[in-house]
């Protein structure tokens, strides 16, 4: 296998746009891409689209044709391959992006990831995302997302004495985040106050634990890493990619309070990469609600299982703490346009390690780390950078 | 979901009708027709379990699905059944009744209903033993 290198980064603003259409929205992060990289539209070999669910969204199927054409790439017939793990849509589209580059089949490869999701009103929002779960023994028995993310809070609360101050810090600490990310939907502070008092939406889960509905597409351009100086004079390469599968229910789980499939993901991930978790120095992880950032950082191995909600609370995924996590603002902040989460956090990587991430920027960051979940967890994509 | 797709499964829901591997004497609910520890070697046959089990973990829903207009606020749990397979099932009682680790039993009961079509959906919630 080749090594695989990110030569071009683009992303949009995350925040409802109104004005803006789903092929606008994949356009102009792609676009921003391709100019951020250097390279011409012939160039590119091949187009993977991370997408959950544009068919229930805005009605539209066969993105990659789409997509493609919109491109101004259907014109030199590009291939161009859609793909959907729910949640995680955007993390497999760049894994199914760096095999293509790393297999040799081909060179230069755009992974993008998009949703458009403010079409539809939030209830039809808020069923289409319960489509993730199973919906003949979870959704129809009543289950919502917050209330699947709930039910793993109220357990890791009853078993590691995580507190609800400890979730509301991960909504605090990715909303401070977000105030140094002009593309971030919320770019104010809050407080662990603000966030209990917010509505109940699933016990204990308040309104201010959840990550909101997004409009946004984030894109990234890849090469072969022995070419990408060619591009670029900060290449960051993959170092590596691995992804895991685990029961869709989440009561089916060998146990509630871990996403064995991060786990197993995180191991090969590390074995792949050569590194442990000591030796990763920032990590944009899945916070779809508070309880999953917690869940995120004892599962890949920063902190020990039901240690998280006291790291958390002592500052030491915060930026300048031990290992900053989210420094977008995450999903929670930053937003969660689901397809295009898995990109955007590539995207936040490869600007940190290339010290380009402004205000938000951690010092001498060299290699990082994201994590994409679909569902409760029954899928996970990591992947490892380097600069 | 529609009629044809909820009805496929009703005698399982309505009964709590699951399978059993004999080869490794796991149970399973809803049924499954490969055993994930055994795969090719298991061999299922149906089981009927007798609905009692405990509460593993809970959360009271707010906001329902909007196709299922249960009244909320509404428990809603994981139940570990005493033969060993979970579901994630309503539970009817208060939310300050509700208890991790409580035995419960399972009740026939109305689901909830899609206002469009009108169906109404019926199976297993639990009840506090
Ligand atoms: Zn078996």
């Amino acid at each position: 296998m080749r090594e695989v290198a990110i030569i071009g980064v683009g992303c949009t603003r995350f925040t409802e746009l109104w004005e803006t259409s789903f092929r606008d929205l994949f356009v102009e992060a792609g676009l921003s891409a391709i100019e951020d990289a250097g390279v011409e539209g012939e160039t590119i070999d091949a187009l993977y689209i991370g997408n959950m669910s544009a068919g229930r969204f805005i009605e539209q199927e066969h993105l990659a044709s789409l997509i493609a054409d919109y491109a101004g790439l259907a014109s030199i017939n590009t291939p161009s391959t859609r793909v959907e793990a729910a949640c995680a849509s955007g993390g497999l589209a760049l894994r199914q992006a760096v095999l293509a580059v790393a297999s040799g089949h081909h060179n230069i490869v755009i992974a993008g990831g998009g949703e458009k999701m403010t079409d539809v009103g939030t209830g039809d929002a808020t069923d289409v995302l319960s489509a993730a779960a199973d919906r003949e023994w979870e959704g129809i028995m009543g289950a919502t997302f917050p209330g699947l993310y709930a039910m793993i809070a109220r357990l890791h609360m009853h078993r590691y004495h995580t507190t609800s101050e400890q979730l509301a810090q991960v909504a605090v600490k990715n909303h401070y985040n977000a105030t140094m990310n002009p593309r971030a939907q919320y770019q104010r502070e809050i407080t662990v106050e603000n966030v209990l008092t917010s509505p109940i939406v699933a016990d204990p889960l308040h309104l201010l634990d959840c990550s909101p509905i997004t409009d946004g597409a984030a894109a990234v351009i890849l090469a072969p890493g022995e070419i990408a100086r060619k591009y670029t004079d900060t290449p960051v390469y993959i170092k590596a990619t691995a992804q895991a599968s685990s029961t869709i229910s989440l009561h089916d789980r060998r146990d509630i309070t871990t996403l064995d499939a991060t786990v197993a993901a995180a191991r090969r991930a590390f074995e792949m990469a050569g590194v442990t978790p000591d030796e990763i120095d920032i990590a944009e992880v899945h916070d779809c609600f508070t309880i999953a950032e917690i869940l995120a950082i004892e599962d890949i191995g920063f902190f020990k299982k039901g240690e998280g909600g006291r790291a958390t609370e002592e500052g030491l995924t915060a930026i300048g703490g031990k290992i900053p996590v989210n420094t977008s603002g995450g999903l929670k902040a930053c937003g969660h346009p689901v397809g295009a989460t898995g990109i955007k956090q590539a995207v936040e990587v490869t600007e940190q390690l290339r010290g380009e991430a402004g205000k938000r920027q951690v010092d001498g960051a060299e290699i990082g780390l994201t994590q994409n979940v679909g569902g409760s967890g029954g899928t996970a994509i990591i992947h490892i950078l380097q600069r | 979901m529609t009629v044809p797709r909820f009805w496929r499964k009703l005698k399982h829901r309505y009964n709590l009708l699951g399978t059993h591997c004999t080869t490794c004497e796991t149970y399973y609910y809803p049924p499954r027709k490969i055993c994930p520890k055994c795969r090719r070697r298991g061999e299922i046959e149906p089981h009927r379990f007798k609905g009692e089990g405990k509460l593993l973990t809970y959360t009271i829903i707010q906001n329902p699905p909007e196709k299922i207009t249960a009244h909320a606020p509404y428990v809603l749990g994981i139940v570990e059944l005493d033969e060993g397979p979970r579901l994630t099932s309503q539970i009817i009682c208060s939310p300050e009744e509700a208890e991790i680790g409580m035995r419960v039993r399972s009740v026939f009961r109305k689901i909830g209903e899609e206002s469009a079509e009108g169906m109404i959906y019926y199976g297993t919630k639990f009840v506090k033993l």
